[in-house]
């Protein structure tokens, strides 16, 4: 047990997303003006992260990597450079399923998502984590434990942002600086504040 | 209809994917860490940049629209596989230090923002330039990145050395906050100011405006 919550926490803290391996960053600038949407967005990659990282897990452990075919008779089938192509496809199809579910099902929680929905396809940090996954081989459970933590790290890390980019509009920027440029040294020095979270270890 | 230089020299300078569109930065700023890194990655963006684009605008008119981000998917997914093979099998001290940063080409929004916002209105050629043209914007800004942090970080550039580093009897001390992740953010944010010195139209405009200061003026 100790072995996941380790995992869990070290993933949102020492290895968080988006500050350490600069995953989603196009979202995570573009989407991080006002606190409430960086916050639905953050949700909405924690809840898509928790779901297709062990999904792509079995996928990879039970027909992509080498020798995983075996129960279907085909035990030297290597079909791991399709991982790409599966991994994307798992997701943009879970992200979709998961939309028609919570339209049917949850509408309020679909209300608030609606909009994210559709653009996490595209967000690096989930096919990041599953590639992190893969490269990494973890197994069933560790992979739950990576997915939640990843999306958790990433929600974190945007609401901070979103939040210091709030005051920082009120602030007298040099022109150039404006906007996106400010913005990148913000990110910098919050990542450079989830450094000393480094050497953590449980 | 611009013309094709246009087309291919507009994307480096005056409207740049990184700096200006915001486009693409996920796998930017990760391997600017060493030069050799930087140029692999770059030439693999502009191969895939470019062939996603002359692919998309080939299918432009037989593909339903309802389910062209899937097509799109689809054909970059499998330029990436190409790509990750080839750097496999040709370089793969590289491609171990690249990890996951080849296969994150996929969800890279420079190609799927050029094939979507561009090469489905335009023919295959321009289609094509345009994407070499991105892939240059994008390589143009990474390099530049890399050419301060690999030298200032490690006192090398491409693994030759430039500042003989102390730990080998040189004299270089290494600064070790361009080899973490910060150092990117920092640099990327200063160029981008320096190209909106350079280039004026680039600067956004004020969310808020500052109200004169009229305090000193009372006080005298």
């Amino acid at each position: 047990m100790e072995h996941y919550i380790g995992i869990f926490v070290s993933t949102i803290f020492i290895e968080n997303m988006a500050l350490t391996f600069f995953l989603g960053m196009c979202t995570f600038l573009a989407i991080s003006k006002k606190i409430s949407t960086a916050f639905g967005l953050g949700i909405a990659v924690v809840v898509v992260l928790a779901i297709t990282v062990p999904v792509n897990n079995l996928i990879y452990q039970y027909f992509l990597r080498e020798g995983a075919l075996a129960w279907a008779g085909f035990p030297d089938v290597d079909l791991s450079f399709l991982g790409l192509l599966a991994y994307i496809g798992v997701i943009a199809a879970l992200v979709q399923i998961l939309e028609m579910f919570l339209d049917k099902h949850v509408p309020a929680l679909y209300a608030a998502l609606g909009v994210f929905l559709p653009l996490i396809t595209v967000n690096c940090a989930i096919l990041g984590a599953s590639l992190f996954m893969v490269e990494r081989d973890y197994t069933f459970t560790e992979s739950v434990a990576f997915g939640l933590g990843a999306g958790v790290g990433w929600a974190l890390a945007i609401t901070a942002l979103a939040g210091i980019r709030e005051k920082l509009k009120y602030s007298d920027i040099p022109e150039g600086l404006r906007g996106l440029g400010i913005t990148f040294i913000a990110t910098g020095l919050i990542s450079l504040g989830f450094m000393s979270f480094g050497g953590i270890d449980l | 209809m611009s013309s094709s230089k246009e087309v291919l020299f507009a994307p480096i300078f005056d409207n740049n994917p990184i700096a200006l569109q915001v486009l693409g930065i996920c796998s930017a700023l990760a391997v600017t860490v060493s030069m050799l890194n930087t140029l692999v990655m770059c030439a693999a963006v502009i191969f895939v940049c470019a062939f996603s684009n002359l692919f998309v605008s080939l299918l432009r008119h037989v593909m339903p629209s309802n389910i062209r981000i899937i097509i799109q998917m689809t054909i970059i997914a499998s330029l990436v596989i190409l790509v990750d093979q080839v750097i496999q099998a040709y370089a793969y001290e590289v491609s171990q230090r690249l990890s996951v940063f080849v296969g994150l080409i996929i969800t890279n929004c420079i190609v799927l923002g050029r094939a979507e916002g561009f090469a489905l209105q335009n023919g295959p050629y321009m289609s094509f330039l345009d994407g070499i043209g991105n892939g240059l914007g994008y390589s143009v800004l990474l390099i530049l990145v890399a050419l301060i942090r690999e030298p200032l970080g490690a006192g090398t550039l491409m693994g030759y050395t430039l500042f003989a580093n102390v730990n080998d009897g040189g004299w270089y001390v290494g600064n070790g906050l361009m080899l973490l992740a910060p150092s990117a953010f920092f640099i990327i944010g200063l160029s981008i100011w320096a190209l909106r010195a350079w280039k004026p139209a680039q600067v956004e405009p004020v969310e808020y405006e500052i109200a004169e200061n009229v305090q000193y003026k009372e006080a005298m």
